[in-house]
């Protein structure tokens, strides 16, 4: 899973653990999953990203089994997954609204999965006990859920789902009721939790600043169909899709000619290894900079440009940029006020070709 | 000037308060309140020789205690709206589950054949009882054709068994539809949840939908005990003397019998167990009513 070494949908060596084959899923006319393909690795963090209809909520049922695929296999440890009920899958769930029961208290909400999966009576005790101490909800016990906070709800609805030693653990958006701050925090924690357990979780987010910072790997879907997947450093720096590119960060798409070994943008060109034809390139904002007067490295591509907008971010300039008819953002890490034309420049190795 | 405005705005609201309270605060007090009190007066008088005397006592309420005809009777009318209740539970739950849970288009169809049978007058209804369960009734008739019995069979009609059957046809709508809206309210990722942490069918419905389903469960059988305690036309209509029940014991003794205080002795009595009963359902929804 290096930079170099990217896997289109396979963990690379390690044990998979959960194996998804040509699922696909319709209601009615209405083709939401189209012959997904995806391998998770155990103990992998692996996170479905997407806009809302993109069909990751709807995988991640299916895996849970509260939906049927219309075809295609899932598999996990060698068994096959989507023919058994929900009940019989070593698969647990964090809802997205916790889903407590909210005639049961805390410990109850907590102990359910133990007491009707027939565990030993002597067990229950000391494992409900392990599972509120890991998200430190013990002096609620007594509590009924609608008493308790946002924050608290989701740590118990983790618990709860937890204590069940799951090999997969499914997490629906479960962070998205959370205030800002609540959020960072809870990211944390769902982060440590998950390396300490060595539990495979697969989390759902329409949310690709929350993807980046959780994930081992982000499977991107769009409009039912996989889009990438791969770690979030190789998926920011090598965007497959022009979709990848302006969905996880912001990017500058390109749109070029390609002529024997160099690409064309308006005035500006480059040497690009690619064969002849029109070429997307992206162009992340903190590729271009500002020449500031200050040498410009050999083969960069230089091009001065009207600033339109300049907005500042406490760490950063976002800058907009009106060249021959195309808007250019750009972000710098030199803070100052700039106006007029300026001069600015990008290296063509940080100019990404993509699909469109 | 701040004080000025608040205690302005507070006269308004009194006003305003009174002017809206008015109405039904009349409406309570003079076709309730007084209603009772002078029933409860009533209940303390005695009647003789066809004039009621108004001498405070409570022998009204001695007799009542002393005499097996009006405990039976009320013990009766007690057994009667308890099989009403069960009976229309039994056929209202496992409706009203179905529609819930299972029904999915059907749904609206179902709702409908639930409700229509309350557009009917109750009188038509209880008509029809007797049709069906006469001794040339439907029932006996078709009996007779398929040679399962000789003669007509009796007991059908003018029987307590009649007026259960006719009062469970009733009110099981009643009992229906809060059982119906409290499973309707039941969030479906509940059941998700609780499939997804391991509970079958059975295990789900016992611990997570029959318990949310307990207030509305509970609305159902207040229903249908407390309209039947104070039904006395199916005994009437269909129950004969052998299923006379306490309401038709108030109204000869408030007709025919000429005993207005006998009368609202078992009235009040009647009255004090509906309000125990609400108070008891009340607080029971209370501490069922996970919010």
């Amino acid at each position: 899973m290096t930079p170099g070494n990217p896997s289109p949908s396979g963990p690379g060596d390690a044990v998979v653990l959960l194996e998804i084959r040509q699922v696909a899923k319709r209601f009615g006319v209405v083709e939401v999953l189209k012959g997904v393909s995806l391998q998770i690795a155990a103990g992998e963090f692996l996170t479905l990203l997407g806009e809302s209809g993109s069909g990751k909520t709807t995988l991640l049922r299916l895996i849970a089994g509260f939906e049927q695929p219309t075809s295609g296999e899932i598999w996990m440890d060698g068994e096959r997954l989507d023919t058994l009920p929900p009940y019989k899958r070593r698969v647990n769930t964090v809802f997205q609204s916790y889903a407590l029961f909210p005639h049961l208290s805390v410990r109850d909400n907590v102990s359910y999965g133990l007491e009707v999966s027939g565990t030993p009576k002597a067990e229950i005790p000391g494992r409900l006990a392990d599972a509120l101490r890991m998200v430190k909800m013990e002096q609620f016990a007594a509590q009924r859920p609608p008493k308790l906070s946002g924050g608290q709800q989701q740590r118990v609805a983790l618990a709860r789902a937890l204590v069940n030693r799951p090999k997969l653990l499914l997490l629906d958006e479960p962070l998205s009721a959370l205030d800002a701050n609540l959020r960072k925090q809870m990211q944390g924690e769902l982060k440590s939790l998950q390396r300490e357990l060595g539990i495979t979780f697969l989390f759902v987010t329409h949310d690709q600043d929350e993807a980046m910072a959780l994930s081992d790997r982000i499977a991107l879907l769009k409009s039912g169909a996989l889009e990438q997947v791969a770690s979030p450093r190789e998926i920011y720096a090598h965007p497959a899709t022009s979709y990848t590119a302006q969905f996880i960060g912001q990017t500058n798409l390109l749109r070029t000619e390609v002529k024997n070994g160099t690409a064309r943008w308006g005035s500006l060109q480059w040497s690009a290894s690619r064969t002849d034809g029109a070429a997307i390139f992206s162009l992340r904002p903190e590729a271009i900079q500002w020449s500031a007067g200050d040498a410009i490295p050999a083969g960069a591509v230089r091009f001065r440009a009207a600033i339109r907008q300049q907005i500042f971010s406490g760490d950063s300039e976002q800058l907009e940029l009106a060249f021959e008819g195309h808007l250019l953002r750009v972000r710098l890490h030199t803070p100052g006020l700039l106006s007029g034309e300026q001069e600015f420049w990008f290296s063509p190795l940080n100019a990404v070709a993509v699909r469109e | 000037m701040q004080s000025l405005s608040a205690n302005e705005s507070n006269m308004y609201t009194r006003a305003y308060k009174t002017f809206i309270f008015l109405p039904p605060v009349f409406w309570v007090a003079v076709f309730l309140l007084l209603p009772y009190a002078l029933m409860f007066a009533h209940s303390f008088w005695t009647v003789r020789d066809g004039v009621i005397l108004h001498q405070w006592n409570v022998q009204n309420y001695v007799k009542l205690f002393q005499s097996p005809l009006y405990l039976d009777v009320l013990f009766r009318t007690m057994r009667i709206a308890g099989s009403v209740t069960l009976l229309s539970l039994l056929l209202g739950y496992p409706l009203a589950y179905y529609m819930s849970f299972q029904a999915g288009v059907r749904k609206e169809i179902l709702y409908q054949l639930v409700i229509v049978p309350l557009w009917i007058s109750y009188l038509v209804r209880g008509y029809a009882w007797k049709t069906i369960l006469g001794s040339d009734g439907v029932l006996n008739g078709f009996l007779q054709y398929l040679h399962l019995t000789k003669e007509p069979v009796s007991f059908f009609l003018y029987s307590p068994f009649a007026v259960v059957l006719m009062l469970t046809h009733i009110y099981t709508p009643f009992v229906f539809l809060p059982l119906y809206a409290s499973l309707e309210h039941i969030p479906r990722n509940l059941v998700e949840a609780s499939h997804d942490l391991g509970a079958g069918t059975r295990a789900t419905f016992l611990r997570v939908i029959l318990p949310l389903s307990l207030p509305g469960l509970l609305a159902g059988a207040t229903f249908a005990f407390l309209l039947t305690l104070g039904d006395f036309l199916a005994p009437l209509l269909v129950g004969g003397p052998s299923s006379i029940m306490i309401a038709n014991i108030v109204q000869s003794l408030f007709g025919t019998a000429y005993d207005w205080p006998l009368g609202a002795a078992i009235s009040v009595c009647i009255l004090l167990l509906t309000i125990s009963l609400l108070f008891l359902t009340e607080w029971l929804e209370k501490r069922w009513a996970f919010r």
